[in-house]
């Protein structure tokens, strides 16, 4: 048993050892790897805060999810046919900038969350996990069906997008820019999670009528703290749009909802790093049971069932003494 | 259903084949000539029997061959697109293949084979054929030994018109193949169409649909519906009391799931390339070893995943894959005896072949196809005049 | 669009919805009494469907296919809930859908080693086929029009247990106050068993009753899951009575939808934009339908706070 901060800094060390062991052994596919787990990282970590720090069961992520993905395709593949994405009222041209993307993919996945927040927020409960999960199949079938950005077949772009001073396409690059970026998140995360309005967050969480009697207008609170979650989200999105060089529906899917709810619990629930276990170990499995057998998946089942039964509070849970609330 | 000693087999094949089959690989100690082949196909989930017919027709064709200069690796997309997208980067960054194959379905191939081709590397696509890398999107690293997308649609249209159809009744699923699919069929049926009707992707039941043609006065169905949706649409088509004549793609009525059709299957017209009584040497000789193999006959699937493998030997036979211009050459002139008999490229690498009529029949116990005409004869693709390769 | 094809229509949705329906029961009885989120209760229906072709292949009788499909779910479902599902009901929603979620993969996995990759054979029996004549000159499948019957009959069924009997007045009870049931005496354990053993037959048969005119392979129970829970949401949760108007409000809803937004959306436009218009709104329409619910009436139709 250690102390969950040292924790945190050995997770960090090896998410930073192995990629740097990568560039010097020549794997470049285990640097691939490592940059996916630290993109669903991100998106977990943005789930994580509407579900751990407020207790919002979210099963419908995959729309902000796909909705930081659509942002990244739209805005490319017209930069890569030179066409405007629209003339009237003003002329909007594509773009094959990051920094760009990013801030398109943060405003649309938080506004998106915004919308659909307003109408969730007055369920609870199993009700709200399962209006979630509507909001992202409607997305779903709409994504399939829409044939402008290619439908079910999704969008692909040849070229990854750029950043000033760096190659984005050097498997090494683009994960420390994928890196930076969780880092900033978390730490913004972190800064949030201890302010007052993380603090409230949380204490509406344990218990909403005494948050409600000091005067905390809830709902408004919960519904900033469910579009800062489909904001981080979003742009999580939008990088592992530019990690395949491609987006389909497949993002909006609720299997990926699901699987960004696994990372989490995996991790720890509200553990500012449980994503980012949860993520690399849900990939590492995924990678070396898929060698094991053609029936991997019964594996990965059993692996996960015991998980669940037997560390309760998830990995960190289970390695770090200092003990946090586990609501749902 | 499968019997016992062919699961069998498949399970051992299964456990060999699962993360990296390499078969015989000690004899290039001097790398002349040797062909690593990257093969991402679905293996898990609803869609894992055309990925598993794929392989084990595939495999059969290398086993055959008993060349020791190939390897084969093979990984499981789980039909999902990103996955794909990183076993194909995994393929060529790690595993440092020099040709990739397997994808079973388009929106998969579309998202993998412009990557893999701009990275320098040969794709042989055995089952997808999306529209936008047979025009302009084509590419001169790939090669498309099924067909494309809409051939098999435009021989039903044909055959419709042949027939003297002059009302079809067209359903397909809301996505890029469904759409493309009425549009093939569209191209060479000319008659009065009683109704267009896009379903929902994966939908089930189609009471609504058959009611629609029921009331619509058609006098024939035209439908390309996949995998399950197919097999629910045929059962509730032939419930519902309506005797209209129905055609559709092979896709439907393919060996592996005619057995779970049944009689409702029974005397359809359906459009394929291939079919197992096409008589030719290569043919007979891949049906019956392939039952041998796997216990089951061999399907549409196998036989494109057969013909992609014996592509690939002919090729390595005539040059090295590591001349890139002269393996392609090689590829491009086709020297095999593919088991649909003449088989040639056109100018975009897509086939040039003929698209037969099969009819669903019994024999015995087993539900199968016989041909019953010639659909169209050395078909090619219309999108090639768009493709800037010669 | 006539009024003949309208209401062969309005039967079509009235099926689908009564198919729902017993996957829904299974699951909203399930939730009621032990508060668990079942995401397997897919899985048991497509144990119930391969029982189920499995029986006829060997025997060539439907009727024995539908109670092996019966039987094979319920003692699925009470293994699982004895060896397994058990542990899950002092936890919170999340581990219960990350542990189902788990048994899913498991299940289909292990379904495809046992019965390979290849969709199964189950066909209606003849003396199902076929049609017949309704009052009106409505040409109606036979066996369509039995799955309603089926499905009503459980409907009814269902409400007398509950209504009528003392496993029924435990059942309630179990939904209104977990702990007093359990204070005054009943074996809460085998209650807890029977109704999973009993929602797991439910999801079987309806598995079953629906492969015969569908397609029997694995993944099949995945959409019908998800449908599953729009209808008991819609309905209110722990409701048997807001399972079957969620039922066939969303078999209504998503049929005349997928018939009726093409031709209103072709009457002003072209005929085959507004087919694929059309058709995309109609695949989103039951979630529109379960969101506006939901906004409107958080607790479902029939749910309690």
């Amino acid at each position: 048993m250690i102390a969950e901060r040292h924790l945190n800094a050995i997770i960090l060390a090896i998410l930073v050892v192995i990629p740097a062991y990568a560039v010097i052994a020549d794997e470049p596919f285990t640097i691939t790897l490592a940059t996916k787990a630290v993109i669903l990282a991100l998106a977990g970590v943005g789930l994580n805060f509407a579900l751990g720090q407020g207790g919002l069961v979210s099963f419908g992520h995959a729309a902000y999810f796909g909705i930081g993905g659509y942002a990244m395709g739209i805005l490319a593949s017209h930069a890569q046919s030179y066409t405007p994405l629209m003339e009237v009222p003003f002329v909007i041209e594509g773009t094959n900038s990051m920094p760009v993307i990013w801030l398109v993919a943060v405003i649309s996945g938080g506004l998106l969350a915004l919308l659909i927040g307003a109408l969730s927020l007055r369920t609870q409960g199993v009700y709200f996990i399962m209006v979630t999960l509507a909001f992202g199949q409607m997305l779903y079938y709409f994504a399939i069906s829409w044939p402008a950005y290619g439908g079910e077949d999704g969008l692909s772009i040849y070229v990854r997008n750029q950043f000033p001073g760096l190659n984005t396409l050097v498997p090494i690059q683009f994960f420390g820019l994928c890196f930076a970026i969780l880092l900033i998140v978390l730490f913004i995360v972190n800064r949030l999670n201890k302010s007052p309005f993380g603090l409230a967050l949380m204490g509406a969480h344990q218990n909403e009528e005494r948050a409600k009697t000091v005067g905390i207008d809830v709902y408004k609170m919960r519904l900033v703290a469910f579009a800062i979650s489909g904001a981080i989200t979003a742009l999580a999105g939008a990088l592992f749009a530019d990690l395949n060089r491609f987006v389909s529906p497949v993002m909006f899917d609720w299997h990926t909802s699901g699987q960004i709810m696994v990372f989490i619990i995996l991790g720890g629930v509200a553990r500012l790093f449980g994503p980012i276990v949860g993520a690399s170990l849900y990939i590492l499995l995924e990678h070396f049971l898929g060698g094991v057998s053609e029936y991997w998946q019964i594996y990965l089942g059993a692996i996960l069932f015991f998980m669940v039964l037997f560390a309760k509070g998830g990995i960190i849970g289970r390695l770090s003494k200092k003990e946090q609330t586990h609501g749902g | 259903m499968i019997s016992k000693t062919a699961k069998h087999t498949l399970k051992a094949f299964g456990a060999a084949t699962a993360l990296s089959m390499t078969l015989a690989t000690g004899a290039f100690a001097d790398g002349h000539g040797a062909v690593k082949v990257g093969m991402i196909t679905t293996l898990t989930g609803g869609g894992a029997g055309l990925g598993v017919d794929i392989r084990d027709g595939f495999m059969l064709a290398v086993e055959q061959s008993g060349n020791t200069n190939i390897e084969v690796v093979i990984e499981d997309d789980q039909r999902k697109p990103d996955v794909a997208v990183q076993l194909s980067d995994k393929m060529i960054q790690s595993e440092k293949v020099d040709i990739l194959t397997g994808i079973v379905w388009s929106n998969l191939a579309l998202a993998v084979v412009p990557s893999a081709t701009a990275q320098g590397k040969f794709y042989l696509s055995p089952n997808a054929g999306p529209t936008q890398l047979a025009g302009k999107g084509c590419h001169e690293n790939y090669f498309n030994v099924a067909w494309q997308n809409d051939n098999l649609h435009e021989a039903a249209g044909a055959h419709a018109k042949a027939t003297g159809y002059a009302n079809s009744f067209i359903l397909a699923p809301n996505y890029p193949a469904g759409q493309d699919a009425l549009t093939g069929y569209k191209r060479y049926y000319d008659g009065a169409l009683a109704g267009e009707v896009y379903t929902k992707l994966g939908q089930t039941d189609y009471a609504a649909e058959i009611a629609q043609i029921r009331a619509s006065g058609a006098d024939s169905v035209f439908f390309f519906l996949p995998g399950g949706m197919g097999i629910s649409f045929l059962k509730q088509y032939a419930d519902s009391g309506i005797e209209l004549p129905v055609v559709g793609p092979a896709f439907s009525f393919d060996q592996g799931i005619l057995q779970a059709v049944g009689d409702a299957a029974l005397g359809v017209q359906n459009t394929s390339q291939w079919n197992k009584d096409i008589d030719n040497a290569a043919n007979k000789a891949f049906v019956e070893t392939f039952q041998a193999a796997y216990g089951r006959l061999p399907s549409l699937y196998a036989s494109q995943g057969f013909d992609t493998a014996n592509l690939i030997l002919s090729a390595m036979a005539k040059a090295d894959v590591k001349d890139q211009d002269a393996f392609r050459a090689a590829l491009k002139e086709a020297d095999f005896a593919s088991v649909r008999g003449d088989f040639k490229f056109g100018n975009n690498q897509h086939p040039i072949q003929n698209i037969y009529v099969r009819e669903v029949i019994k024999e015995g116990d087993v539900y199968t196809n016989k041909i019953i005409s010639t659909a169209l004869t050395n078909h090619q693709d219309v999108y090639a005049a768009e493709c800037g390769l010669n | 669009m006539s009024t003949l094809l309208l209401i062969e229509q309005v039967l079509n949705g009235l099926q689908f919805g009564v198919m729902l329906f017993l996957m829904a029961a299974g699951l909203t009885l399930i939730f009621g009494v032990m508060g668990l989120i079942n995401l397997a209760h897919g899985s048991l229906y497509m144990i119930g469907a391969f029982a189920a072709a499995a029986v006829a292949g060997w025997t060539g009788s439907f009727v024995l296919a539908l109670m092996a499909s019966l039987m094979a779910a319920a003692l699925f479902g009470a293994l699982i809930e004895l060896t397994v599902i058990r542990r899950l009901y002092a936890r919170d929603h999340l581990d219960q859908v990350l542990a189902t979620f788990a048994l899913i993969l498991i299940f289909s996995e292990a379904t495809r080693w046992t019965f390979g990759s290849f969709p199964l054979f189950l066909d209606t029996p003849d003396w199902l086929s076929g049609t017949v004549m309704l009052p009106g000159g409505i040409q109606y499948s036979l066996y369509r029009l039995a799955i309603i019957i089926i499905g009503l009959i459980v409907a009814a069924g269902l409400f007398l247990l509950i209504s009528k009997t003392r496993v029924g007045m435990r059942i309630r009870a179990g939904e209104n106050d977990r702990e007093m049931i359990g204070a005054l005496g009943v074996d809460i354990s085998v209650l807890y068993t029977m109704v999973f053993a009993l929602g797991a037959a439910l999801a079987g048969l309806s598995g079953a009753l629906v492969g015969a005119i569908q397609s029997v392979e694995v993944g099949m129970g995945e959409p019908v899951l998800i449908l599953a829970f729009v209808v008991i949401v819609i309905g209110g949760i722990g409701s048997i009575k807001g399972a079957l108007a969620g039922a066939i409000l969303v078999g209504l809803t998503d049929t005349l939808g997928r018939t009726v937004l093409p031709v209103v959306f072709s009457t002003f436009m072209e005929a085959s934009a507004a087919t694929s218009v059309g058709s995309a709104l109609a695949s989103m329409l039951i979630y529109i339908l379960m969101a506006g619910v939901l906004i409107f009436k958080p607790t479902g139709l029939f749910g309690s706070a």
